[in-house]
């Protein structure tokens, strides 16, 4: 009788852990899923830019040096780079994209240009791609630092190498120092 | 740059994630077999009584529950598998291309982005009056609408609350009980007009009591299927009453969560709920699919039992609480 009842309750254990274990796993894949979202709309955005400057070059003659530093801040984030400096190049591009809708705003024709109100429409979505990609992961750390500080998984996950994943900080033009984390 | 990104109220959201967001996933699943099993024992029911309405012995009430399993499977089957495919023609939508309408697409790939979520197929509906419903059977075949008139009367932000709410609705499973309630609810008062339209022509085969005491059991069942299929509207009423308003409401909090905006959604629902166009295209079976109620004079008696939402300006004061 109590040989049944320890092997009912080793039974229960394990398939408690194991589906503890399993539930971290997935939990993490997840942050590292979150993660790649990230770059795959950073990528999307560098892709975007030459075809949406090659839209608007006839209409911002006079203003080229703003296309330029548009082409410059994105060669510069498109550099491999430490993840400091990169959240910094990709704050920068924003910038620089943000000139051009501010000089777009002198042109009274231009403003009401599709090209050109397609071409602001692409790239705010693009930024806020970035930034709600951004506040994904962060959701995904959380609920995965959560999991991983909770009993019961708090007992065995750091021996089995399930450490905290850091905060995508708020990066913005604002922000003085920016620190992009990632393991 | 961006009108969305930049100068956001800081809003705290309780995350409300893992265990309840599981447990209500959970339960919107178990709520989409209960209901199927409802359904599926009314047919029962139903073509048993038919059968032996129509051909007044035992032997045609089994055939009638034979023909009501084989439709009611049918039926629940075609619900699971194509029921978004059929709300949409219902509801005359046409999928939306990024070309033709880049902010609403750009719009559902940014929540879609916010929630970890597939990407949704996108449709608009060609009508004036602003509404936007989600369907589907899971996230991987879920299917987002709005009319056009929501495109033209929201900005960018109210339309990003929207769709932030419709992806919520997929997230939390809603979309698979919503659908399949639609659906079912469409086939049991089809079924019903069919029964009391056919009744007239051919029904009764021997009828008339020739057959000593069949004829009498005959007619009783005449009455139980004439009873059921005037109550079959009422029943199928009641099941769409039975999904919770409540969901409406952790929609809105989990599009808050997604937006990190709930002014966009405030402001939206003011518009939506100040519009006095009617949406021609919904109809009880897909009333409550809508972000808010398609069918108009419902708000002055929005507390009743028998409406599918919450009352509007409810979920407007919630959101402004979280600081729109």
């Amino acid at each position: 009788m109590l040989i049944i009842i320890f092997v009912v309750i080793a039974v229960v254990l394990v398939v408690f852990a194991i589906s503890t274990y399993n539930g971290l796993v997935r939990r993490r894949n997840e942050v590292e899923e979150a993660y790649r979202q990230i770059d795959v709309q950073l990528k999307r955005r560098y892709d975007l830019i030459p075809n949406l400057l090659e839209g608007v070059k006839k209409y911002f003659r006079q203003e080229q040096e703003v296309l330029t530093s548009i082409t410059e801040a994105r060669a510069r984030a498109m550099k491999p780079q430490s993840p400091g400096q990169q959240a910094q190049s990709e704050a920068q591009l924003s910038g620089t994209i943000g000139n051009l809708f501010a000089v777009a705003e002198n042109y009274p024709d231009l403003k009401s240009n599709t090209v050109l109100l397609d071409f602001q429409e692409e790239l705010s979505s693009t930024e806020n791609k970035i930034s709600f990609a951004r506040q994904h992961y962060n959701d995904s750390v959380q609920v995965y630092n959560t999991k991983i500080q909770s009993f019961p998984a708090v007992i065995f996950s750091r021996m089995l190498g399930f450490t905290e994943k850091e905060y995508f900080e708020a990066v913005g033009p604002e922000r003085e120092s920016v620190t992009v984390s990632y393991n | 740059m961006s009108e969305t990104t930049g100068d956001r109220p800081e809003v705290r959201v309780q995350p409300e994630y893992d265990a309840t967001f599981r447990e209500r996933i959970a339960k919107n699943k178990r709520n989409s077999l209960f209901l199927f099993a409802v359904f599926f024992a009314f047919v029962v029911a139903f073509g048993y009584v038919l059968g032996y309405a129509y051909v007044g012995d035992p032997v045609g009430a089994l055939f009638g529950l034979f023909l009501a399993l084989v439709i009611g499977t049918i039926s629940g089957l075609v619900s699971y598998f194509a029921g978004d495919r059929m709300v949409l023609a219902a509801s005359r939508a046409r999928e939306a291309t990024h070309e033709e309408y880049p902010v609403l697409y750009n719009v559902v790939e940014e929540m879609r982005i916010a929630s970890g979520l597939p990407m949704p197929k996108v449709y608009v509906i060609d009508d004036s009056a602003p509404n936007a419903f989600a369907t589907g059977r899971d996230p991987e075949h879920a299917s987002v609408a709005a009319t056009t008139g929501l495109l033209e009367k929201l900005d960018r932000d109210e339309l990003q609350g929207v769709m932030a709410h419709e992806m919520a609705h997929v997230a939390n499973f809603d979309i698979r009980y919503s659908m399949m309630v639609g659906i079912l609810v469409g086939t049991v008062v089809l079924a019903s007009d069919f029964f009391l339209r056919t009744l007239w022509f051919g029904g009764g085969r021997n009828r008339g009591g020739n057959s000593g005491g069949g004829g009498y059991v005959q007619i009783i069942m005449l009455v139980v299927a004439l009873l059921l299929a005037i109550l079959a509207p009422v029943f199928a009423r009641l099941l769409q009453l039975s999904i919770s308003r409540q969901r409406e409401y952790l929609a809105d909090a989990t599009a808050v969560k997604l937006t990190r905006n709930p002014k966009g959604l405030a402001d939206a629902l003011a518009k939506i709920s100040g519009d006095n166009e009617v949406l021609e295209v919904a109809n009880r079976a897909t009333a409550h699919l809508y972000i808010a109620n398609p069918v108009k004079g419902f708000e002055k008696r929005a507390k009743s039992m028998f409406s599918t939402h919450p009352p509007i300006q409810e979920r407007i004061a919630i959101l402004r609480g979280m600081g729109a």
